[in-house]
């Protein structure tokens, strides 16, 4: 040992390196690295293998075949003719819409029932807490069962299906709407639409600038709704209202035609919305327990009201602590919509693993699905790390 | 979900126990090594494949299990059951996890030619169906434009389903679920008015899991052909032999008139050829497929011949009073031939 470090030493050669903490910190690295490459070659090349002994087809060219399965309800059309691409991508869209829809109303939801857990209220501030509790505590997917089943327990059957207003039909097939037909007259409709929202959006600036100038708050509400409201209206008529709608009709079995809410669709939405909401409350609650009591009394003195003081002193103030772990429970109701596969809303997760009982395609399915999930929630994380970045404290 | 996690498994199987797979041998040493047959069989089907009250697999596929396992092992209670759900099977069939896939799986050429596995016969002729409730007024499938249909994801059924309400230009609605009861249920509470899958399957939820049977019926109109068999892992060619010979040992004792009631005495006394080479009296059958030459004696001696079991779990005495139908021997104008044992 000794001669060796002292030869080594006389030589600057090896030894000399191997003493040296960087150097030899580098060929730790390039050992693990080397290792971790190894394992996945081996791995690769052994599935690849006996996926061939097997004689198991792999690569991607499924994607292009029919599929010849039927998706309940799709965002794009779809039928059983379309490739198992177009399958899977309707199962993506899917998992998006209530994906989205449901963060919007458990964001809602969260807000309120967090802000009602501190009121002063006490029936308000039980009624939070025990919402919160229950819902928090218990397994989303029996809760989508209980949804779910009390959705197509409740509702009446197709031909006694509730009509509250001429065109809409609630049944245990879902809440069937009229949906518009697509007319090249409504174009100049929608153009002058588009204009007249931005001239709202102009003249709101320019009534925030003008009360910061001069203090006084110009009328808001009046003035917008007829900015947006009365040029669409004149140009309806004017084109002669060139809206058609294809309004559900009833014919053997079911309503046909319009557009549709199914109970899947809507049991999920629910579901999702209401656990996730649960949550959500709680990081509010301590968001709005973060700011110093002092914010508060400090606004109450500058005379703001107790709507004011939470709207624009304290709730700004929260969202720092809020936003994080938000974050998360985006990313957690994103990936528990895949239970839809439960109650049989054709999401992603439902769509591809149909997909792969019918190719037999393991691997393939299975990667595409970790792909997009991974896509999803890598965007849902970057927009919030924008949000948080916006809303965090700015020190100067 | 389960489901998912059972893929998921699978596909790491493949990815980490490849090589163990490649170089375990053939399946029938691992068999005769653990003392078992690993055979993946349905949750819950009456007729097929459903644990009874004891806990005991019964149907006419946990009995095609029990023939392997008397013909390899010489004792048919030798199974392990493994319950797998439609989309757990393949995979758990391709990464060995079961030996055997008698789970009424139909035979066709997608999974024969490229999922990895090999259909060794068909142990029930069946076809697909449709139950509607009786308030729905339906005489016949050709009605049923724009109704809404509950099946269960991944099937051949779904596919089917797809293709016969294209072939007659209906609207379909679907609800696709894949646990069976929650389906049924949803079929029950009347979100879907039709449920469709095999016949079979179709007289069976009738006979087990429809709280009002009599509200119920099953359209006349057989929309596909449904041939389900055992499937079992591709490239290994002894196992396969075994498995297909020994559903032909069933049919082979049901044409001469052996059953499990009068085996020892055909044995003992008969003077056919061809009796005398089922039963291993002469010829070295049995040795020839690599395990014990009473094998078939043992198939019909334990579980009985093709048509005992067929009476004994889906037969017209049972819930599901299916005659033997397509299922009967070719002799009696079925579909059931049994290739020669000699």
């Amino acid at each position: 040992m000794a001669t060796a470090g002292l030869s080594a030493q006389r030589t600057g050669g090896l030894g000399a390196a191997w003493r040296n903490p960087r150097v030899r910190g580098i060929i730790y690295q390039i050992v693990v690295v080397g290792l971790l490459a190894a394992l996945i070659a081996f791995l690769v090349n052994n599935t690849i293998t006996n996926l061939a002994i097997r004689q198991i087809r792999t690569g991607y060219d499924f994607l292009a075949q029919q599929a010849g399965f039927n998706i309940g309800e799709h965002v794009i059309p779809f039928a059983p003719s379309d490739s198992y691409g177009r399958a899977i991508v309707v199962g993506f869209l899917n998992t998006l819409k209530v994906s989205i829809l449901g963060i919007i109303i458990a964001s809602a939801i969260g807000v309120l029932m967090g802000i009602a857990r501190l009121s002063s209220n006490w029936l308000l501030a039980k009624v939070a807490m025990v919402y919160i509790e229950i819902v928090r505590n218990i397994p989303l997917l029996l809760q989508l069962f209980f949804w779910y089943a009390i959705i197509s327990q409740l509702l009446p059957n197709p031909r006694d299906a509730l009509v509250p207003v001429p065109g809409f039909a609630l049944s245990k097939m879902g809440l069937q709407m009229p949906a518009l037909i697509y007319d090249p007259g409504q174009t100049p409709l929608v153009i002058i639409f588009l204009i007249s929202m931005i001239a709202a959006y102009f003249y709101y600036r320019w009534a925030r600038r003008r009360q910061a100038a001069t203090g006084r708050e110009p009328k808001l509400l009046l003035p917008i709704i007829g900015l947006i409201v009365l040029p669409t209206l004149v140009a309806y008529l004017v084109l002669g209202a060139p809206l058609h709608f294809d309004v559900p009709t009833f014919t053997r079995f079911n309503y046909q035609g319009g557009t549709s809410i199914t109970p899947e669709f809507l049991a999920l939405l629910v579901g999702l919305s209401i656990y996730t909401g649960s949550f959500i409350a709680e990081n509010v609650r301590s968001g709005i327990l973060g700011v110093p009591w002092g914010q508060s009394e400090a606004s109450s003195a500058l005379g703001l009201r107790r709507g004011q003081q939470m709207r624009l002193v304290v709730l700004p103030q929260a969202l720092r602590i809020i936003v994080p772990p938000t974050t998360s429970q985006y990313l957690n109701l994103t990936k528990n919509s895949s239970l839809a596969v439960a109650i049989g809303y054709p999401d992603l997760l439902s769509v591809t693993n149909t997909t792969l009982n019918q190719t037999g395609q393991a691997i393939e399915c299975i990667s595409i699905m970790m792909g997009i999930y991974l896509v999803i929630s890598l965007a849902i994380s970057l927009f919030m790390n924008w949000y948080n970045k916006r809303v965090a404290l700015v020190e100067r | 979900m389960r489901l998912k996690c059972l893929a998921l498994a699978g596909a790491v199987a493949f990815v980490l126990g490849g090589t163990h797979l490649a170089s375990a041998g053939p399946t029938l040493d691992a068999v005769k090594s653990r003392g078992a047959v690993k055979c993946g069989v349905n949750t819950g089907l009456a007729g097929f494949s459903l644990p009874d009250s004891q806990g005991k697999w019964t149907g006419i596929d946990a009995d095609g299990c029990r023939v392997v396992a008397a013909a390899v092992l010489g004792d048919a209670t030798k199974v392990q059951f493994v319950p797998l759900n439609a989309q757990q099977r393949f995979t758990a069939l391709q990464s060995g996890e079961v030996d055997i896939l008698y789970r009424n799986t139909t035979w066709t050429l997608t999974r024969d030619a490229s999922q990895g596995l090999e259909f060794a016969g068909v142990n029930f002729y069946d076809g697909q169906g449709f139950l509607v409730p009786n308030s729905l007024g339906v005489k016949s499938a050709l009605e049923l434009d724009g109704a809404t249909v509950c099946v269960q994801p991944g099937t051949t059924t779904e596919l089917n389903l797809a293709d016969y309400f294209r072939t007659h230009n209906m609207k379909l609605q679907t609800v696709v679920i894949e646990a069976l009861d929650q389906l049924l249920q949803a079929f029950e509470q009347g979100r879907c008015q039709v449920y469709t899958t095999d016949k079979s399957g179709l007289a069976a939820s009738l006979a087990n899991d429809l709280s009002n049977p009599g509200d119920y019926t099953i359209l006349p109109e057989t929309i596909s052909k449904e041939p389900l068999g055992p499937a079992v892992r591709r490239g290994d060619d002894e196992w396969f032999t075994i498995v297909k010979w020994s559903l032909y040992a069933q049919l082979e004792a049901e044409e001469a008139g052996i059953t499990s009631k009068n085996v020892d005495e055909q044995k003992a006394s008969s003077q056919s050829p061809t009796v005398q080479r089922l039963l291993g009296v002469q010829g070295d059958m049995g040795k020839q497929l690599g395990i014990d030459n009473a094998w078939a004696y043992n198939i019909v001696k334990q579980v009985g011949n093709y048509g005992e079991m067929y009476d004994r779990n889906v037969g017209p005495s049972t819930p599901l009073k299916l005659p033997r139908g397509q299922n009967a021997l070719w002799n009696a104008g079925g579909l059931m031939y049994g290739i020669p044992v000699r």
